[in-house]
């Protein structure tokens, strides 16, 4: 505790007023990537590793694009449908070689890194100017990005739910909860794994885009770590939107959370480094941010049914 | 309607677990049969249900269901075809979604789900008039999600889902085995009105004799991956659980005792 001291004395809570819109811009890019973390751990029910890979994999594809001339929407695009290819074939290898989810995920992932350095010609990182090309968004134009994102975000949200409303839509969030009932009500579940595999990861490539356009430069660790901040997001968010919303929270409405989620990750990791946890400490802390997470609610189950309680039970 | 021909299956073939499930199925059923199967623990009376609805493969033989032979289709093509209800209740709705929606999955059997709204309003108030008919209040709970009922509230709902498109054979596989006696009694009486009203081609699979006997125009009963026995109806109405027992006494001392037990 005595070593905190002189840490929180040089603590300036300005700081944290003026980073908040900078933690906002880059909590919205993490969120939609959050997003598509979303359709696969909580809607499909499958721990998707893939998005390791596929956020530096849209990045590189969107830089290089841009460095090509192609106008930078079109580089997002890009890096969609790049996304959309990485979960495609997590899917493939789940469903038509039987190899088991996290695996799979993994095994695209790891791959994705030889890719991803073939994209950026061998290179770790490359860079793309602000000040060359007009890009959608970028650190330099916090307001801007805001904006945009945000506009961006809201499309996402809408589109989804619309379609998790359809009938395909119906297939996926039915395969999630209960494969047998869904192959017994006609459901092919190995392609609704896959429909849900490649919009998530072509979420997760199209953010990548834009925080690689955000950052100025995409970088092939850009994603080292993202199912960690997704999984952080989903659950900040779903702990908070339940506590204020309660049952009443619909779908659209934890998707938002997702989103909220990734701002307040982002403001508490700004706040613990200027609190002066050195950033070389940050992966650290966010393991254990999202093992604390996942942890507490399991933990409560087990106070309420435990063998010790139980056996106090008994004694009376 | 359906036809059984000569049906094998070997689970774990070559293994220590190796086991002879099916050991040639033969089975005809026609139109607007109700079939009650019975036989002690792994006879094969599940299994024939899950060869009939393509959970796996068999090794051999063939299925026809209304002529068309479905052996070498998996099961999700086969489901347009098939109403099913599991005896787990947690298996054959979705917890996550709303009654309504479960139903509407449940009505797109067999079609191609495109990008079409999951469920119309048309439909809601088809499934609300539906609902009414269980007389369980489920119709003003439409889109509470469907993990929050009982287990025989979810049995009801899963046989409403299973005849919502008229199955060409409907399947129970000891649908109420993991009921309550009072709400057995009841999701067994609503099967009954379901089979009738809709004149279904039916199998029932049961551990309960006297439901065996009570239920359907036909009890087959299964030993050691056969059909053993195929009573139909003058002589299924006289049939009594004495009958029955005498019959497996016959075929196999040992699980005489553990379905006498049964019986209570």
């Amino acid at each position: 505790m005595l070593s905190l001291v002189p840490v929180l004395g040089a603590f300036d809570p300005m700081s944290l007023v003026r980073a908040l819109p900078g933690d906002v811009s880059q909590g919205l890019i993490w969120g939609i990537m959050s997003i598509g973390v979303y359709i696969t751990y909580k809607i499909l029910n499958f721990a998707d590793l893939t998005v390791d890979g596929t956020m530096a994999t849209g990045g590189a594809v969107a830089v290089m694009a841009i460095l090509a001339g192609y106008p930078p929407v079109v580089a997002v695009a890009l890096a969609f449908l790049a996304g959309m290819m990485a979960g495609f074939i997590t899917g493939v290898l789940h469903t038509v070689f039987g190899i088991p989810d996290i695996l799979a995920g993994i095994l695209t992932q790891i791959a994705l890194y030889s890719v991803n350095l073939n994209i950026t010609g061998g290179r770790a990182n490359q860079a793309v100017s602000v000040d060359q090309y007009n890009l959608i968004v970028s650190l330099r134009y916090i307001s801007k990005t805001v904006i945009v994102t945000g506009i961006i975000t809201i499309a996402i949200i809408a589109i989804l739910y619309w379609f998790f409303g359809t009938e395909m839509g119906f297939t996926v969030r039915a395969t999630g909860c209960n494969p047998n009932m869904s192959r017994a009500q006609g459901i092919n579940i190995s392609v609704a794994k896959v429909i849900a595999l490649v919009f998530s990861n072509g979420l997760v490539g199209f953010a990548g885009g834009l925080l690689a356009q955000y950052q100025g430069n995409c970088d092939v660790n850009m994603g080292r770590g993202a199912i960690v901040i997704g999984l952080a997001s989903v659950i900040i968010g779903e702990v908070l939107g339940e506590a204020l919303f309660g049952n009443k929270l619909n779908f659209c409405g934890r998707l938002l959370f997702v989103v909220v989620g990734s701002i307040i990750y982002y403001v508490v990791i700004n706040f613990v480094c200027l609190l002066g946890l050195p950033s070389i400490d940050l992966k650290l802390f966010s393991s254990i941010v999202v093992a604390v997470f996942l942890a507490v609610p399991y933990m409560k189950g087990k106070a309420k049914n435990s063998y010790r309680r139980a056996a106090k039970g008994g004694a009376r | 309607m359906l036809e059984l021909v000569d049906i094998h299956k070997t689970f774990n073939l070559g293994t220590i677990n190796e086991k002879k499930a099916l050991n040639g199925v033969n089975l005809q059923l026609d139109e607007g049969d109700f079939v009650t199967v019975i036989g002690g623990n792994g006879a094969g009376k599940s299994t024939v249900l899950n060869a009939i609805a393509g959970v796996w493969p068999i090794d051999s033989g063939s299925i026809l269901i209304d002529g068309i032979n479905v052996t070498g289709l998996p099961e999700h093509k086969r489901a347009s075809m098939l109403g099913r209800v599991f005896q787990d209740p947690m298996t054959g709705t979705t917890a996550t979604m709303e009654i309504q929606e479960n139903l509407a999955l449940a009505a797109r059997r067999g079609k191609r789900r495109g990008l079409s709204w999951g469920i119309t309003k048309r439909e809601r108030k088809e499934y609300h008039e539906l609902l009414a008919t269980l007389d369980l209040g489920l119709e003003d709970r439409m889109t509470s999600k469907v993990g929050l009922l009982s287990g025989g509230q979810r049995q009801a709902l899963t046989l409403l889902m299973a005849t919502l498109k008229k199955p060409k054979l409907l399947l129970l596989d000891e649908h109420t085995a993991a009921l309550d006696p009072k709400t057995a009694a009841k999701v067994l009486a609503l099967s009954d009105q379901i089979i009738e009203e809709h004149n279904l081609t039916a199998m029932m699979v049961t551990h309960n004799m006297r439901d065996a006997i009570v239920h359907g125009n036909r009890l087959i009963m299964m030993n050691e991956g056969k059909v053993i026995l195929d009573i139909k109806g003058e002589e299924k109405k006289r049939l009594t659980v004495e009958d029955l027992l005498k019959k497996f006494e016959e075929v196999s001392g040992e699980e005489f005792a553990n379905d006498k037990a049964l019986l209570g």
